[in-house]
């Protein structure tokens, strides 16, 4: 199966790495046409204002979203949360979101790096608590119908999913920890 | 269902650093030149009271910014904001993480406070980054609780040869290390005066420990992807952006750069029409004791 990674900026190279690891064939995005044939994308941490500055000088945003409404599959931590919601909180008036997940999300939530922080998490239908690692993390403050909530911490939404997306807050692709991206491969890429 | 939550692990340090990768952190003096980094895709901004290339010219001690001057800063904008320490200065330190920077950076571009020992690194929640210009000192760094390397090059000059030196010496030695039998390693640590666990960690997984950007020198765009194709996560600007004759342009450009790192066409595009860069200086005329990498042990 053909993935690829945003790999404008970020912590691309990790989820490249868990995703090959898998099996699937990983491609790092860098150009629009790259993202051809792929059945799910990838969009990772990083500074969202620097991605999306950049999805925006080298044409992102529509092929991203025509691809999507063709079936392709999207993920996005952290940053790549931020850029797939439907809204950003507080944004800056150039940081425009790719309006896929019908959600509400506010970015740096938490307050600063010192604030940064780590914390077990109950995710809907993994047996074992996920280590979630939250640096700088955004929140998800709502969500609307038909997308589910995979997991919360405290009162705060920090994973979602609705078919063929998903969106989580914290940094899977820093614990070593698989659960997440056989997830994305075996039931968010082919969802409906 | 949640544990209580764990701030300041070596995890969270680190993993500010690895959100940075292939993106440029420009130094900044104000508010205003902040923003215009934000605006042209940096990653970061670093604050410090003048740029390494008026420190040179200025002469006398550096130290830390003004703490108002990083309140707006911080005001400024939203994306990370990271402020220079000097070596060893661990008051500076104590403020910079009371004032809510984001990385410190224990610097050898300011004039150091302590001659023998650097700051004790674990003791913060923040975390920090700190120069090197070979393995040993990179692990010495790290050994102290550093969560982010840069290569020191050559501050305020504007000539990217010390930047390569310090980049292919990293390298050069890792392979080394990667390379020698296990019971070498014991006289490798001691030959590098660096601790045995990392040297080894070093040797088992062929990389440092922690995330490695470029520094000191880089001004063109060339410059950048130079450094990114040599091996580096990513670069720190100094004074290249804002002592050139149109920052905004030529941040913009240094960012398409260094994402685009091996596209020729992409670097060449980006080149073309940024005005004056930076007057640089050739590192044979600056006198031993004013070569800012020296400072650090």
């Amino acid at each position: 199966m053909r993935v690829g990674v945003l790999a404008l900026q970020g912590a691309f190279r990790e989820h490249i790495t868990d995703l090959e690891a898998l099996g699937a064939s990983v491609l790092p995005v860098r150009l629009p046409e790259q993202l051809d044939g792929l059945r799910g994308l990838v969009i990772p941490g990083g500074e969202s204002t620097a991605i999306a500055k950049l999805m925006r000088t080298y044409g992102f945003y529509e092929p991203i979203r025509a691809k999507h409404a063709g079936g392709m599959a999207v993920w996005g931590t952290c940053a790549g949360a931020i850029l797939m919601a439907a809204e950003i909180a507080d944004a800056r008036a150039d940081q425009e979101p790719l309006g896929l997940l019908d959600a509400v999300v506010r970015r740096n939530a938490y307050g600063r790096q010192k604030d940064s922080f780590e914390a077990d998490l109950q995710i809907a239908g993994f047996k074992e608590p996920f280590r979630g690692v939250f640096i700088r993390a955004p929140r998800i403050e709502s969500v609307g119908p038909g997308v589910e909530v995979l997991a919360t911490h405290g009162e705060r939404i920090v994973a979602a999913r609705d078919g063929n997306l998903m969106a989580t807050t914290f940094h899977p692709e820093l614990t070593g920890d698989p659960r997440l991206h056989r997830f994305f491969l075996d039931r968010v890429i082919g969802a409906k | 269902m949640s544990d209580n939550p764990t701030t300041g692990t070596l995890r969270v340090k680190t993993g500010l650093a690895e959100m940075l990768k292939g993106g440029v952190i420009m130094d900044v003096v104000n508010a205003e030149q902040a923003k215009i980094a934000e605006d042209a895709g940096a990653v970061a901004v670093m604050s410090l009271e003048r740029v390494p290339a008026d420190i040179r010219a200025a002469g006398g001690v550096a130290r830390m910014a003004d703490p108002t001057r990083v309140d707006e800063i911080i005001e400024a904008v939203s994306i990370p904001v990271m402020a220079k320490c000097r070596i060893g200065h661990f008051v500076e330190a104590q403020v910079l993480q009371s004032l809510g920077v984001d990385y410190i950076d224990e610097s050898e571009v300011l004039t150091p406070a302590d001659e023998e020992h650097h700051v004790n690194k674990w003791d913060f929640t923040v975390p920090f980054v700190c120069g090197a210009r070979n393995l040993g000192e990179a692990l010495r760094r790290i050994g102290e609780g550093a969560a982010m390397i840069r290569t020191k090059g050559e501050p305020g000059t504007g000539n990217v040869v010390e930047a390569v030196r310090h980049m292919r010496t990293m390298l050069e030695e890792i392979a080394w290390v990667a390379g020698v039998r296990e019971e070498q390693l014991f006289s490798v640590a001691k030959d590098l005066q660096a601790p045995y666990d990392l040297v080894k960690w070093v040797h088992e997984n062929k990389t440092l420990p922690v995330v490695n950007f470029s520094a000191g020198g880089i001004a063109t765009p060339c410059d950048a992807a130079l450094m990114m194709q040599l091996g580096c996560d990513g670069v720190f600007v100094g004074s290249g952006i804002f002592k050139s004759g149109d920052p905004a342009k030529r941040a913009k450009a240094i960012v398409e750069a260094t994402t685009h790192f091996t596209d020729a066409d992409i670097i060449a595009r980006v080149s073309r029409d940024l005005g004056e860069a930076m007057v640089g200086i050739n590192i044979s005329d600056i006198p031993d004791a004013e070569r800012m990498q020296e400072r650090g042990w």
